[in-house]
């Protein structure tokens, strides 16, 4: 029964997947002119006959519904276009680029996570003291922030004050890190690069701080207001009665109900990360997928800006996939 | 409360509902006001709010100097309480020379109008169709919340990016990129408000007086809703502030030299080591503002719409 409830939630995200195929097509419409106006005005002269074939090569004669079908039946096979500053496909640039930004997301996930559930638990176990005003205060804090400041703080802290961590890149020079799979942390561990490792992972930490933030904030407070009021519930006091240690009725009884919340709000701020992306990469140079965005952005290479921020939308789509189907296993009682 | 009496002019009527509604909002005021004498810190959050908005409106007369034009001679002045400061300077200078305090309060009109329009339009926006969709239900609302349900698909920073990407920068474009999505949200808050209010007993007596539908849905629902409505925009204002910060911090918003909080921090970025300065500062002044109004919207949110505690 379950597996089907799960199959139909997948299925149900195709119809999705192909809406945002076609708001992204209509991106293009936002902005005056064709990219072919748009390559002659930074290519200069050509003549018109080749305007002309160039239209025919982007499909820029036929009617819109005819474009958009090419559009979606090119995406589908994995074809995003071609970027014509870069001249290389779409879905290679993007392709090498991922790596970086998963790793940097997957690290700001990690120390959000990390920081958030033990807060959050302990805020709410010692509900009003001063542990828990003073960590929701820093959360509050923490949710008015915005991310390009916060990773200016940390550079002026933690690398140009004390010197401890990187300020930009991904791994040093000097380590020798040969590319496997473009996860650096993977790479240095599969190539025995001890050096590389430990180099890769201090890039990794402020960045993925500063991308975290605003989600270990979210999330710790969601926690806690969630296991508040859990720990208020009549099994709770049963639990108790039956004499179980506190340890046992906050980290089992209470936890598992307060986690459901919790992950729909994790599946949430999987689109601040990936917005956010942006943001952390440019300040700390980090070359994945948003930095290369946003200096598409400035060469107007709008292929390259629709495939990106096709591949984000996918992302985010996916991963509220994966939260709605971790939401029926830790809630039996929740159908999709 | 006047009663309707039998030969009652159209005029009259309006001018009997209008007395009650003023009376109503005179008495909801009242009592928020007092409501808000129990939360101290949503009232110092208002306060600060409300310090902002004069210095935006007051900006000229608050400050001497020119906010756009530099003097180079006077580069990279330090903040009057570190050495070599002056009060002549009280934050210091940029990169050009500007008194960065005399940037910072100008650039609060940037902040304040971009965040007070994209939620305004999409307040407009969002709680129009919204109203429609949950009063009459049928296709139209099936259109627009599958439309809802597929901008909900983007990130709210990546769909604002992209907007601004192929719309190019400059300030309606940017009220634009940030509404385009914004309205969602207000959308599936009043629609619904209203499918449930739609059920209750007062709704059934308008209708059996005989009020067409769109008199009840302005008049009689609306009014009803005009609470959650107002917590969500103050809460969604902040998140406005900084979504516009942060474009204009990636070169897509606001244009130098204009004053933005979020292109001062871009343009300082590159002199931290000789003038931190000149990008940290403009940051505080984001998030002492985002501050206040998160602090005062979710005390308006515990007094008026307790229920609305979604993060």
């Amino acid at each position: 029964m379950r597996i089907i409830k799960v199959l139909e939630r997948v299925l149900m995200t195709i119809p999705i997947m192909f809406g945002v195929a076609i708001v992204v097509f209509f991106f293009m419409r936002l902005t005056p002119g064709d990219p072919v106006d748009i390559m002659m005005g930074q290519g200069g002269a050509v003549g018109v006959g080749e305007i002309e074939n160039l239209r025919r090569e982007f499909h820029l004669d036929k009617p819109l519904h005819v474009q958009l079908w090419l559009f979606i039946k090119d995406a589908v096979r994995g074809d995003l276009g071609y970027s014509y500053i870069q001249k290389r496909p779409v879905t290679e640039l993007i392709g090498e680029r991922l790596p970086a930004t998963i790793e940097l997301a997957g690290g700001a996930l990690l120390f959000a996570l990390l920081v958030a559930i033990p807060v959050g638990i302990m805020s709410a176990v010692k509900e009003n003291s001063l542990v828990d005003q003073f960590t929701m205060a820093a959360a509050f804090i923490g949710t008015s922030m915005p991310a390009f400041w916060l990773g200016i703080i940390l550079i002026l802290l933690f690398a140009v004050r004390l010197r401890w961590l990187p300020v930009q890149g991904r791994v040093s020079f000097d380590a020798g890190l040969e590319r496997v799979t473009g996860f650096y942390v993977l790479d240095s561990l599969l190539t025995g690069n001890r050096a590389a490792l430990i180099s890769s992972l201090k890039h990794l930490v402020l960045p993925s701080v500063t991308l975290g933030a605003t989600v270990a904030a979210i999330v710790a407070r969601v926690l806690r207001s969630s296991m508040v009021e859990i720990l208020r519930q009549d099994y709770i006091t049963l639990a108790r009665a039956k004499g179980q240690s506190e340890f046992l009725v906050v980290m089992k009884h209470a936890l598992r109900n307060a986690l459901i919340p919790t992950v729909t709000v994790v599946g949430l701020q999987v689109g601040a990360l990936l917005g956010g992306n942006m943001i952390a990469e440019t300040v700390f140079g980090w070359p994945g997928l948003g930095r290369m965005v946003v200096s598409a952005i400035f060469n107007r290479d709008f292929p390259l800006i629709q495939g990106s921020v096709m591949v984000y939308a996918f992302t985010y789509v996916i991963a509220n996939l994966i939260v709605d189907i971790l939401y029926t296993y830790l809630n039996p009682k929740i159908t999709l | 409360m006047e009663l309707p009496t039998a030969a009652e002019s159209p005029l009259e009527r309006a001018s009997r509902i209008l007395n009650v509604r003023l009376r109503l909002l005179r008495s909801n005021l009242a009592y928020l006001l007092g409501r808000l004498r129990t939360r101290p810190l949503a009232v110092v959050g208002g306060l600060v709010v409300l310090a902002y908005v004069l210095a935006a409106i007051f900006a000229p007369q608050l400050t001497s100097y020119d906010p756009t034009a530099g003097n180079l001679r006077e580069r990279f002045r330090p903040p009057m309480w570190v050495e070599g400061g002056s009060a002549a300077y009280p934050l210091g200078t940029d990169d050009q020379g500007r008194d960065l305090l005399t940037r910072i309060i100008f650039g609060s009109r940037i902040s304040l109008l971009v965040g007070l329009l994209a939620v305004g339009i999409s307040v407009a926006v969002g709680t129009a169709l919204g109203a429609l969709a949950g009063f009459y239900r049928g296709p139209l609302d099936n259109v627009l919340s599958r439309f809802a349900d597929l901008l909900l698909a983007f990130p709210y920073l990546i769909f604002a990016i992209a907007v601004m990407a192929f719309l190019g920068p400059g300030f309606g474009n940017l009220i634009m990129a940030l509404t385009f999505k914004g309205w969602v949200e207000f959308f599936r808050l009043v629609r619904g408000e209203m499918m449930s209010e739609k059920t209750k007993e007062y709704v059934q007596a308008a209708k059996v007086v005989g009020q067409p539908p769109l008199t009840i849905v302005v008049t009689e629902i609306l009014p009803n809703i005009v609470q959650s409505v107002f917590v969500l925009a103050t809460l969604r204002t902040g998140y406005m502030i900084i979504m516009e910060a942060s474009l204009s911090f990636l070169g897509l918003g606001i244009q130098p030299p204009t004053p933005a909080w979020g292109s001062m921090v871009a343009a300082g970025r590159d002199y931290l080591l000789t003038a931190w300065w000149a990008s940290t500062l403009p940051g505080i002044a984001i998030l002492i503002l985002v501050l206040s109004i998160n602090v005062l919207g979710e005390g308006l949110r515990d007094i008026l719409d307790p229920r609305l505690r979604i993060e």
